[in-house]
């Protein structure tokens, strides 16, 4: 063992979760060490080539309003983009980007070796050291001691991880990598609740090997929207590749069928958990069975390889089954598999342990982030990372943590989630996990967290007056909108007749007209003739914000009711279980998850609305008692 | 959000103990609760221009522009000198059970909250108005009521209402499930539901539950009384009929005398089944006044009733006013009584049955001939077609049929956003809506389902 320098921030693994926490810590004047097993590790994906997608697309957007990079990471290095569920509703339209996987790992470790305070160091952390619960250093398995302030624990799925294909059991991370064998150890001795959970990702072939005649073609969007709000469309206009698509059919099926007794998922050699968003294919041959194909999305991973992603197909079957199964497809019969499916299997915690600012409870300064807090995804990940940064930061600072609420953002809903829920299996975001979502839409990431980003000092003072002063332009315009009213001209007649809804008789506010299925805010242009010139993000805004205004405001009323249980804080040192009157399921629970609000509370399973009010008399009497003292 | 967790939004509740008799208060409490209390009110002067505890005469409605409950004394309380130290607001009713709790509905509809148990004191203990020694009766209060409550609704929820309320919530589970997985999985061929099926879908879920809501009614019934109305052109025998079935004494059980109301209700009880016959003031007394009632009120009174007896003279030939009396109670439950068979007959039986498909009885109440074959009538008026059953009768509880009036509003509320061909995203949030309203009544409430009820109904993933 040798003494290296003092730091204030260790960040632990280099995924998607480390280098947001990393990245947020030193930007935020923390001398910073970020160790990965290989640093070339960095923000690697080993599963699908793709960032973004439904609520996915959301937490990516959210994160670039906050001051994160991974927004910015892909516009640099994406090779087709797409909006998805643009005939949906303005809530779910979501953002999603095929990224050049290599690129993205350089742009990243690149970014990452430049930004001041910030190192990175190729090392295995063996243990995390602690005095009187605080912690105080870390130890790589080269035997250097780096004393520390804080630790963000971002180990993804490389915790004493196993892969399986068949009987082949390898002790492996993800793509051959070698696992962290050690760390597990040392947190469950510091008496850290460990799960096991899995997960697993198709097979990669040679394009030169495939048929794509007998696929279908999947094209990018024309019209290019960048996922960070500093980019400009044009900026990162560049040519798109193409993906594809092809089916399973029955002959797959009854090779998956007459093999599954060698599948290691039913023949009992996995223990973990896994997810119902990630079936294998073993998995949906078996469940639906009466289902007749399943489909299959053929991804490039880059410009420079001709390595493709088979989407959709993900298994842990054995090698020779894996050629004979994938070679049944259309367009694949004489596939080049160059990686073979595998599952997974690794050590999370049981993420019921942390606080919200995802600080364990009970040891200061260690904080938790990413895949190992039993979530799924390289963007919850990256969520989950830049807010334990942050808040690791705050920790040395001796600041109040920032907790995003449900209200504010899909981050909030996930770590909400996360900590209260605990999970049985990866947790994967999904829209319909936010109750506020009409509230909380990708296209308004920047006007609900960028003010945030910047009182927590991660947004720049130009980024912040550019937001100040979009939001301006929104005020007015909508003013405005309200009041203008239209007369019933022939110009007005002619345009609700081409729209096909009904004409008007007399005048008509230009936002009822806004409101009305058939039309919108940019259709009204040419009948509007004092319309400023607004900038595109502009009047989407306005758009939005006045056409479903009556559900949108429908939705603030509950987020007002909901923030009144939330701003109630609870003391951190309530014994729960002493509390006269409050059910022993409830004292249990809530002395486990330890909420930090009554909201908080409401919403851990076991605990009852009558709890809730036993609780507010509690605390009643308690600040009475105080106060008389 | 759930909504028993809000803390300072309006609770109704009723302040009387059930039963009693007599007058009823509904109280009120929270901010704003002046203001929706006005919506309702209808007096010389708007309750919020009062200053704080004055009592105001007037009348209270079914809701805004609505049609008339009870004639009221309102309290009006303002905050913070009050038991809750919020404004609280109070509504004396003299018409007995029922009135007072067609007010509490007429509040929740116009936006108040179901109070829960104990939670009047709780609030007046968090808003500081009860001393801390209470502290420890407040929580035993709650946990006392809520666990009569409880069972309450545990034996209220057995049998076919809790299977009806969990069919439905199933069905909109699968719509919601349907919607969210394409969203979540927008690149799979999931198989979306058109606006014509979803449509279709939420017109079946809306009908459905305006029938159980209905239903509600009809298990009011069963415990309350069928609310029942005599009705016909004067001097046709209405106060004569009335005294018959009064003054025979195996049909009286309760008589409630009105006392300063205009309204008299007479509690008849034939071989077991409720009947409760409403009327304008003093009947008994002066005869005349229902006698004299014309045809515009015969048919106000009419409306409200669960059942109509119609009273026709078979000694008069059939006259204008008795066919559209006749054709305006076609649409409800009704009873019709062809009286004076005694004198000498213009108005024949098959001549009635040209006009109505309902029920027709010949008899003379003067001459007592046809008593038993029309408490028979009354009788089978209950045991057949839409009178209560068991199942109807669970669905009385208030706090029940609150819920289910949330989800049918929801789910009409649906149907506007699917007539405007809005994007599927706000369909899944009144179905939503609707889905949490009902979880309210079974307590299936968790937030995994519908993620659950993704992935079971789709193979979805990579």
């Amino acid at each position: 063992m040798y003494q290296a320098e003092q730091i204030d921030i260790a960040v632990i693994g280099g995924g998607h979760a480390g280098c947001e926490a990393a990245l947020a810590a030193a930007r935020l004047g923390m001398e910073t060490v970020l160790f990965a097993i290989s640093l070339d590790s960095i923000a690697i994906m080993p599963c699908n080539p793709s960032i973004g997608g439904s609520s996915k697309g959301h937490l990516v957007r959210e994160i670039d309003a906050l001051g994160g990079e991974m927004g910015k990471i892909i516009d640099k290095t994406y090779i087709q983009t797409k909006m998805l569920n643009t005939g949906k509703g303005p809530a779910v339209y979501s953002l999603r980007a095929q990224a050049d996987k290599t690129r993205y790992h350089e742009e990243m470790k690149h970014c990452l070796e430049n930004t001041p305070n910030l190192k990175i160091k190729q090392a295995e952390i063996v243990e995390i050291q602690m005095e009187e619960n605080r912690v105080k250093g870390v130890v790589t398995s080269g035997g250097a001691v780096y004393p520390c302030r804080a630790v963000v624990l971002c180990m993804g799925t490389y915790m004493k991880s196993r892969c399986l294909t068949g009987e082949n059991i390898t002790e492996s991370g993800p793509n051959n990598l070698m696992p962290a064998t050690r760390l597990s150890q040392c947190l469950r001795d510091m008496g850290i609740r460990l799960f096991r959970f899995k997960t697993g990702t198709p097979a990669r072939m040679n394009r030169n090997s495939l048929d794509f005649d007998k696929m279908q073609p999947q094209y990018g969007d024309e019209e290019i929207v960048p996922f960070s709000f500093a980019h400009k469309a044009e900026e990162i206009a560049r040519p798109q590749a193409l993906c594809w698509l092809t089916y399973t059919n029955e002959k797959t099926h009854q090779v998956i069928r007459e093999n599954l007794h060698r599948s290691p998922l039913f023949g009992g050699l996995i223990e973990g958990t896994g997810p119902r968003y990630c079936p294998s294919i073993e998995d949906k041959v078996v469940r639906f069975a009466d289902k007749e194909r399943h489909q299959l999305f053929v991804e490039p991973e880059g410009e420079n390889t001709e390595e493709m992603y088979i989407q959709g197909m993900s298994s842990s079957l054995p090698e020779d089954v894996q050629i004979a199964m994938y070679r049944t497809i259309p367009g694949l019969e004489h596939c080049e598999i160059t990686r073979f499916a595998y599952a997974i299997e690794y050590d999370c915690i049981d993420a019921t342990q942390l606080k919200l600012s995802l600080e364990f409870k009970g040891f200061h300064g260690l904080f938790s982030a990413g895949q190992f807090n039993g979530s799924s995804g390289y963007e919850e990940a990256a969520a989950q990372g830049i807010m334990g940064g942050i808040n690791a930061v705050r920790y040395i600072q001796g600041k109040d943590p920032v907790i995003l609420q449900r209200s504010d953002g899909y981050i909030g809903v996930l770590i909400d989630d996360l900590v209260n829920k605990g999970s049985k299996e990866p947790y994967r975001m999904m829209t319909s996990r936010a109750e506020f979502r009409l509230l909380l839409r990708q296209d308004n990431a920047d006007r609900r967290l960028t003010p945030i980003g910047y009182e927590i000092g991660l947004i720049s003072e130009q980024r912040y007056q550019a937001l100040r002063e979009k939001e301006r332009l929104i005020a007015e315009e909508i003013r405005r909108v309200q009041s203008v009213t239209m007369g019933p001209t022939a110009e007005l007649s002619a345009l609700l007749e081409r729209y096909g809804t009904t004409a008007v008789k007399n005048g008509v506010r230009l936002s009822d007209l806004v409101k009305r299925p058939q039309l919108d805010y940019d259709k009204l242009a040419e009948i509007d003739g004092e319309r400023p010139d607004l900038p595109p993000e502009v009047r989407q805004q306005v758009n939005i914000q006045i056409k479903y205004e009556g559900y949108i405001s429908r939705q603030m009323k509950q987020v007002e009711q909901f923030k009144k249980l939330e701003n109630r804080l609870l003391p951190e040192d309530l014994d729960y279980e002493s509390i006269q009157g409050l059910r022993l399921e409830a004292g249990q629970k809530l002395n486990m998850v330890r909420p930090r609000s009554l909201g908080q509370a409401s919403r851990i399973t076991g605990v009852s609305p009558a709890d809730i009010s036993v609780l507010l008399i509690y605390l009643e009497q308690r600040k009475r008692t105080e106060n008389r003292k | 959000m759930k909504r028993e967790y809000a803390l300072d939004d309006i609770i109704a509740a009723i302040s009387t103990p059930m039963g009693t008799g007599g007058i009823g208060i509904v109280r009120m409490s929270g901010h704003g609760c002046i203001a929706l209390a006005d919506e309702l009110f209808i007096g010389k002067q708007p309750l919020m221009d009062k200053p704080g505890h004055t009592l105001s005469y007037g009348k209270i409605t079914d809701g805004k522009g609505g049609e008339i409950i009870d004639e009221v004394l309102v309290s009006v309380m303002k905050a913070p000198h009050t038991y809750t130290k919020e404004d609280i607001v109070e509504i004396n009713c003299h018409g007995g059970t029922l009135v007072t709790r067609r007010v509490l509905e007429a509040l929740l509809k116009a936006g108040a909250r179901l109070a829960e148990p104990g939670e009047f004191t709780k609030r007046s203990f968090l808003n500081g108005r009860i001393d801390l020694t209470q502290a420890e009766a407040v929580i035993d209060l709650i946990h006392s009521k809520t666990e009569l409550s409880r069972q309450a609704a545990v034996n209220q929820l057995e049998g076919r209402l809790k299977q009806a309320v969990r069919e439905m919530r199933e069905e909109i589970l699968d719509m919601i499930a349907s919607i969210e997985a394409v969203i979540d999985y927008p690149d799979y061929d999931i198989e979306e539901e058109t606006y014509a099926t979803m449509e279709e879908k939420a017109n079946a879920l809306h009908s459905r539950m305006e029938t159980l809501l209905a239903g509600a009614d009809r298990g009011k019934i069963l415990r309350e009384g069928l609310q029942t109305v005599i009705v016909g052109k004067p001097n046709v025998g209405k106060s004569s009929l009335l005294n018959w079935l009064l003054e025979e004494d195996r049909a009286i059980v309760t008589d409630i005398p009105g006392t300063t109301r205009d309204t008299v209700e007479e509690y008849l009880n034939i071989d077991g089944f409720p009947i409760k016959i409403v009327d304008t003031a003093g009947i008994r007394q002066t005869g005349d006044l229902v006698e004299q009632m014309g045809v515009e009120k015969s048919k106000a009174y009419a409306q409200n009733a669960d059942l109509v007896i119609l009273m026709l003279d078979a000694s008069r030939p059939l006259e204008q006013e008795d066919k559209e009396i006749l054709s305006f109670v076609e649409q409800k439950k009704t009873l019709i009584l062809l009286n004076k068979t005694d004198l000498n007959q213009k108005l024949s039986l098959a001549e009635v049955k040209e006009y109505t498909d309902s029920r027709i009885l010949s008899l003379s109440v003067r001459e007592n001939i046809g008593f038993d074959a029309l408490i028979d009538a009354l009788k089978a008026m209950f045991l057949d077609g839409r009178p209560a059953t068991a199942e109807d009768a669970l669905l009385g509880n208030t706090r029940h049929k609150d819920a289910l009036f949330r989800a049918k509003e929801a789910m009409a509320h649906c149907l506007e956003t699917i007539a405007n061909r809005m994007p599927e995203d706000f369909i899944s949030m009144d179905l939503q809506d609707a889905n949490r309203a009902l979880g309210e009544i079974t307590g299936d409430t968790s937030d995994e389902e519908i993620i659950d009820r993704i992935f079971t109904k789709f193979c979805l993933g990579k």
